[in-house]
């Protein structure tokens, strides 16, 4: 495939088709519509696969789930509020271990808890990979099915109204991972009658055994978790190494954050940034590791303070934390913030990098 | 290979060591186990036709259940088939994202009326008007048996549970939903139909219409449906022995037996 240009939204569905994604549904709902748009298209068009305008998010989920269970490469999506109709499912999908890719295009970064902290009932987390712009849409997309298959495990993709219709030149090619055990697990039909035939269950019921054993049953899932929180943390850092202020922000947020740091540093003002690339696990160590010796940490995201507590967390009073986001979006409440201009933000961390107040409250 | 259960013993020739009958008796996909149902409960009456039906039709190898939350639920470790286990409600759409990935399998789902037509009645109207092909099955009480004995969509009035105490009454709880005679008005519903296993000619009947069921799947006709009565002597607060007559009378004269719908056509008088 040649360099095209396109929309997030394109991109994602054409990254997944690519990854080997050959069924999807979902239910339209700005600003995540136009990703199942472009599935219904492309699907339609690819062999043995499917797309389904499902009736509700809560039907879609569903029917990703079967899909998924059958071993197919399976994805479906919305917006937080959609996603918060899915987390039933989504808790479900996780303790049956069935992989499994959910696009939140959010209206925002409010939906930062629903995303990393389980959103559903149960004990859990989901992977989460957060893009900053549509080539790297492209490359988590595929990542995305690749991580599910890998651990047996949902991974959201979280992105917001810019990603999905911010246009840019991409080349979309299938990228090649490590290769992955046989899905052996998936049901197919063909152990009927064996006596080991399949059970791809959430609630710890096994075939031929009475009960469940529920302590065993959590203590296996958080031992997974453990594993997926030590393999897969992924950030990036720019100018942190002579910085005394790293600014952490993730998703499109950080490409604006970007431009502010290189107005910045053209000033003289020693600026660096540290941007988690999978929002779970948070990459906790490699933050305090950049955060080291600094003055001051400057927390930038487009909500009321969420990503703030892990950032918290991670750097375990090391290095002052102030929060320099806000609420910020747009009349129709779709997540297009004043907040998102390189000079507003430029303007408060040079008010944090001077140690004064930083403006709080709503960003319109 | 299951060895014939009626195998005659040779009696015209001296017995060369102990003589005793081998081979199984044991039903076509059925792990033994113990399980949690109470005395006098209809489903695994139903759960034996639905195995048996699929043994018949030569589909053991190809048949993928969906399994809701209820009663039933604890019966699937004894079902030796391939098995999603679904949330309470959402059966239908799961079957209908694995039958779109694997066309040549036969999905069916196995709900109760609370998993069915309270919490998952949104799920199993837009499956059949999709007319997707999978077969959806209820095991229709009247009542929420896991939870002991509460009002589901299907509850008939004058029926007493721990929630309509004096009996349902209209005024108060609403009417019950005949969702068997519902979905078959649906277009994309190909074949609907209501069995009840509270007697031997009852459990041929649901035998019969889940036969017709699979195979009106896998003959790719759109959406199947068969609703079994089952009894719930426990539910419904009556001696075990009474259960049978409760269901015939009681539930079963308001959710009649009987085919609704066959090759997309609604049946005038009710097949048998």
């Amino acid at each position: 495939m040649t360099r095209r240009l396109m929309e997030g939204s394109e991109a994602i569905a054409e990254a997944a088709i690519a990854a080997g994604c050959r069924f999807f549904a979902g239910y339209p709902m700005t600003p995540f519509t136009e990703v199942l748009e472009h599935f219904a298209k492309r699907l339609a068009e690819t062999e043995n696969s499917a797309c389904i305008n499902a009736e509700s998010e809560i039907e879609a989920i569903g029917q990703a789930w079967g899909a998924a269970a059958t071993g197919a490469r399976s994805a479906t999506g919305s917006t937080g509020q959609g996603l918060s109709l899915m987390q039933e499912s989504m808790s479900e999908i996780t303790r049956a271990e069935i992989p499994i890719v959910i696009f939140n295009m959010a209206r925002g970064q409010g939906d930062y808890f629903q995303a990393t902290r389980g959103g559903g009932h149960g004990d859990y987390r989901h992977i989460v990979l957060a893009p900053a712009n549509v080539a790297e849409a492209v490359e988590l997309t595929q990542l995305a099915f690749h991580l599910a298959d890998r651990w047996r495990h949902p991974v959201v993709i979280y992105g917001d109204y810019f990603l999905a219709h911010t246009a840019e030149a991409v080349d979309i090619e299938r990228i090649e991972f490590d290769a992955l055990p046989d899905k052996d697990w998936a049901v197919d039909g063909s152990l009927g009658g064996s006596g080991k035939s399949r059970n791809l269950n959430p609630i710890g019921m096994t075939k031929g055994s009475k009960g469940i054993d529920p302590n065993g049953f959590w203590q296996a899932l958080s031992e997974k978790e453990d594993r997926i929180a030590a393999a897969e943390r992924r950030y990036e850092v720019v100018d942190v190494e002579d910085a005394e202020l790293i600014i952490v922000a993730f998703g499109s947020l950080a490409r604006f954050a970007r431009a502010a740091i290189r107005d910045l540093r053209s000033e003289g003002l020693k600026v660096g940034l540290f941007r988690p690339i999978s929002l779970w696990p948070f990459p906790s160590e490699a933050l305090a590791d950049a955060a080291r010796g600094k003055t001051r940490i400057a927390c930038l995201e487009q909500n009321a303070g969420q990503m703030v507590e892990d950032v918290r967390l991670a750097i375990l009073g090391a290095a002052p934390v102030v929060s320099i986001g806000g609420i910020s979006t747009d009349a129709a409440g779709f997540g297009i913030g004043a907040l998102f201009d390189s000079e507003l933000i430029a303007d408060r961390v040079r008010a944090a990098y001077e140690g004064r107040a930083v403006p709080r409250g709503v960003v319109a | 290979m299951k060895e014939d259960p009626l195998r005659v013993v040779p009696t015209d020739s001296a017995p060369v060591g102990a003589c005793r009958l081998k081979g199984s008796a044991l039903p076509a996909l059925t792990l033994m186990g113990e399980h949690d149902l109470c005395p006098g409960c209809g489903e695994p009456l139903a759960l034996r036709q639905i195995l048996d039906s699929i043994e018949a039709l030569n589909f053991s190898q190809r048949a993928i259940g969906v399994i809701g939350i209820g009663c039933y639920t604890a019966l699937t470790s004894l079902m030796d088939i391939d098995l999603i286990q679904a949330l309470h409600g959402r059966a239908p759409s799961v079957a209908t994202g694995a039958k779109r990935m694997r066309p040549e399998n036969l999905l069916f789902t196995l709900q109760g009326d609370g998993d069915m037509v309270n919490e998952g009645l949104q799920e199993v109207i837009h499956t059949a008007a999709r007319g997707e092909n999978v077969t959806c099955i209820l095991l229709n009480n009247g009542v929420f048996g896991e939870t002991g004995g509460h009002m589901t969509s299907t509850t008939v009035l004058g029926q007493r549970t721990k929630t309509s105490i004096e009996g349902r009454d209209a005024a108060v709880h609403g009417h019950p939903i005949l969702i068997g005679d519902l979905l078959s008005r649906l277009d994309g519903t190909a074949y609907a139909a209501r069995a009840s296993v509270h007697d031997a000619a009852g459990v041929a009947r649901a035998r019969r219409f889940l036969d017709r069921a699979f195979e009106s799947q896998m003959k790719g006709e759109g959406f199947s449906f068969v609703e079994i009565l089952t009894m719930c002597p426990t539910g419904w607060f009556i001696p075990t022995a009474d259960g049978p007559e409760y269901l015939d009378t009681e539930l079963g004269s308001i959710h009649e037996v009987g085919e609704l719908k066959r090759d997309g056509v609604l049946l005038e008088t009710r097949g048998r």
